[in-house]
């Protein structure tokens, strides 16, 4: 492999493969910490931190690693990192990692991050690999905290709040309410709401995705969009 | 039941869509008649505004589709959800929840399913669990019946009420509003209180409440006529009040002092609404004769169950919702012998 083509690794992480959205991968903590935009966030930049260093590393040791035993030298690579990012959390974020609790340990046990090492760290040279990661792993934070915004919104009239866990003092300030006397629908911010609120995500990306086919075939009636690349994970 | 085809020429039948919703529309009159003979207009303006944004929300989802819209609107089954919906809800409640409520109906639980004959929970059930569990206060806040206020509200108090939320009592919504007769058994069983020394308080009446007892009984009149016009099958309400009364008979006659007679269970809440018009929805339903039966009884257990050791005082809607998501399973192994094969068989 000697071209990589950097901007559809970048298309591909954010919207054409995105994790959440298209993959379906990781809905565990998807569905369990998007009860608000903060919370979203943060699993998401966790996440995201744990992916760029697990592709780092197996792309790196990608030449010596037998095939035979690559996936448990995999998970604990992931394992490592994820408990460093736990300890880090812990350290500086300990508000939120209470918040969070269970589901900073579980990013290893994200199906996400052990796809993107077998799929395309194993495979690809190390700046291919860190590009993947931040595409996917931004991707995936966008999604979760897209989701987090929509069911804050919903279920309790809140944008951003808690805020001040992730930014400092100074984000206090953020916070929007819709007051006090707001009723909020409840079921968004109960799991069903999760799997509603993605399926409908879903449809939208799948309904913008269709809207830009249809235009494309309009402006060029012979051009034929090549299917996107669905990586077995 | 027999069904001797005669040689041609046949004449086509009667049965289409939406002559049977039309019938069940017209079995329900008597119940609505009766809620609003206890519970004032607000019951009728509830109607209105879940009609009207049924309505509204499939003509917004069809345009979306892309489908033709006028079956989808003359098929009544739209209608008949909202109107299932309004007897469910109570008669005050605010009117952005039952618009939230109808649309959640209409536009999530059966129209982004496929619509008619495509969703698999029942679509007014879905909008009133959504209610229930997003709203608590409100949706456990019913009128007390007019047999027992001695006030019924009218219709100029219900719009005041349900619009801009003004109580039709100067003394607030406490002095004109209770518990529901089941979530009034539920609190004072909580106390220790006997069932003997509950029962004579003023709310009760022969069966269930006072009022509530009568709703009941016109919703069962009214499934009567539907079955009698063959628009539902006997096997689901027959299983759903069979094992509710089962269940409920066999702990009432352990102990009648903590556990409510079986004719209670059977007239309180949404139990002869639920067993005529919500479990027997064809589409949400177990469709084989013997799973129709097994999916009625569950039902009834899942009813006496929640009731009972749940957090919620009435189960209707929920019991149906789970067996719902049951009922594909159930047809699976309930399929009828073909004929000439023999158990075991796989047919051919």
């Amino acid at each position: 492999m000697t071209e990589v083509d950097y901007r559809k690794i970048t298309l591909d992480g954010l919207w054409h493969n995105n994790q959440a959205l298209v993959a379906l991968l990781g809905l565990c903590p998807l569905m369990a910490v998007t009860n608000s935009t903060i919370n979203g966030l943060t699993l998401g930049l966790a996440t995201t931190a744990v992916l760029l260093l697990s592709n780092l590393s197996v792309s790196t040791i990608r030449h010596w690693v037998r095939a035979e035993i690559r996936l448990p030298v995999f998970v604990l690579l992931i394992a490592s990192f994820v408990t460093a990012t736990e300890l880090v959390m812990n350290a500086w974020f300990h508000e939120l990692y209470k918040i969070l609790g269970i589901f900073v340990p579980l990013i290893v046990t994200n199906c996400t991050i052990i796809g993107r090492a077998e799929a395309f760290a194993s495979r690809n040279p190390v700046p291919a690999a860190i590009t993947d990661a931040l595409a996917m792993g931004l991707g995936f934070t966008a999604v979760l905290t897209l989701l987090g915004a929509l069911r804050e919104l919903i279920g309790q009239g809140t944008l951003l709040s808690g805020a001040h866990l992730l930014f400092g003092e100074a984000a206090r300030a953020w916070e929007f309410s819709a007051g006090n006397d707001f009723q909020g629908l409840l079921l968004a911010i109960l799991p069903p709401g999760a799997f509603i609120g993605l399926g409908l995500l879903v449809a939208l990306k799948n309904m913008i995705d269709k809207g830009v086919d249809m235009r494309a075939h309009r402006a060029e009636p012979s051009h034929c969009r090549t299917p996107p690349v669905i990586s077995h994970s | 039941m027999e069904f001797p085809v005669a040689g041609s020429p046949h004449l086509s039948g009667q049965n289409d869509v939406q002559r049977i919703m039309a019938q069940v529309m017209l079995a329900l009159l008597p119940g609505i008649a009766a809620l609003w003979w206890y519970f004032g207009w607000g019951v009728i303006v509830n109607l209105g505004l879940t009609s009207l944004t049924a309505v509204v929300c499939e003509w917004l989802v069809i345009r979306l589709r892309g489908r033709d819209l006028r079956p989808v609107i003359t098929d009544l089954s739209g209608l008949l959800t909202a109107w299932l919906l309004a007897v469910a809800l109570p008669p005050l409640l605010p009117w952005w929840q039952t618009v939230i409520g109808t649309a959640f109906a209409i536009v999530i639980a059966k129209q982004l399913f496929g619509g008619l004959g495509q969703n698999p929970f029942n679509p007014a059930m879905a909008g009133y669990a959504l209610l229930l569990v997003s709203f608590p206060a409100n949706m456990t806040q019913w009128l007390e019946p007019s047999v027992l206020s001695g006030h019924l509200v009218s219709l100029n108090e219900a719009w005041q009420a349900i619009f801009p939320g003004i109580p039709p009592h100067p003394q607030g919504w406490d002095a004109i509003t209770s518990a529901t007769p089941l979530d009034h058994l539920r609190t004072e069983l909580s106390r220790d209180h006997m069932i003997s020394e509950i029962r004579r308080e003023p709310l009760w009446g022969d069966f269930g409440g006072k009022g509530w007892e009568s709703v009941g009984t016109w919703y069962l009149i009214g499934g009567l006529f539907l079955l009698w016009r063959g628009v539902i099958g006997w096997r689901i309400p027959a299983g759903m009040l069979g094992s509710l009364f089962v269940t409920a008979g066999i702990f009432w006659l352990i102990d009648p002092e903590i556990h409510p007679s079986p004719l209670l269970h059977l007239f309180s809440g949404a139990t002869l609404l639920g067993a005529f018009f919500i479990a027997t929805d064809p589409v949400t339903a177990s469709t084989t004769p013997r799973g129709r039966l097994i999916y009625g009884a569950l039902i009834g257990v899942l009813v006496y169950v929640i009731r009972t050791w749940g957090g919620y005082p009435d189960a209707v809607a929920f019991s149906v919702l789970l067996m719902n998501m049951a009922a594909p399973t159930i047809d699976h192994y309930t399929q009828p012998r073909v004929f000439g094969a023999r158990e075991g068989d796989d047919g051919l």
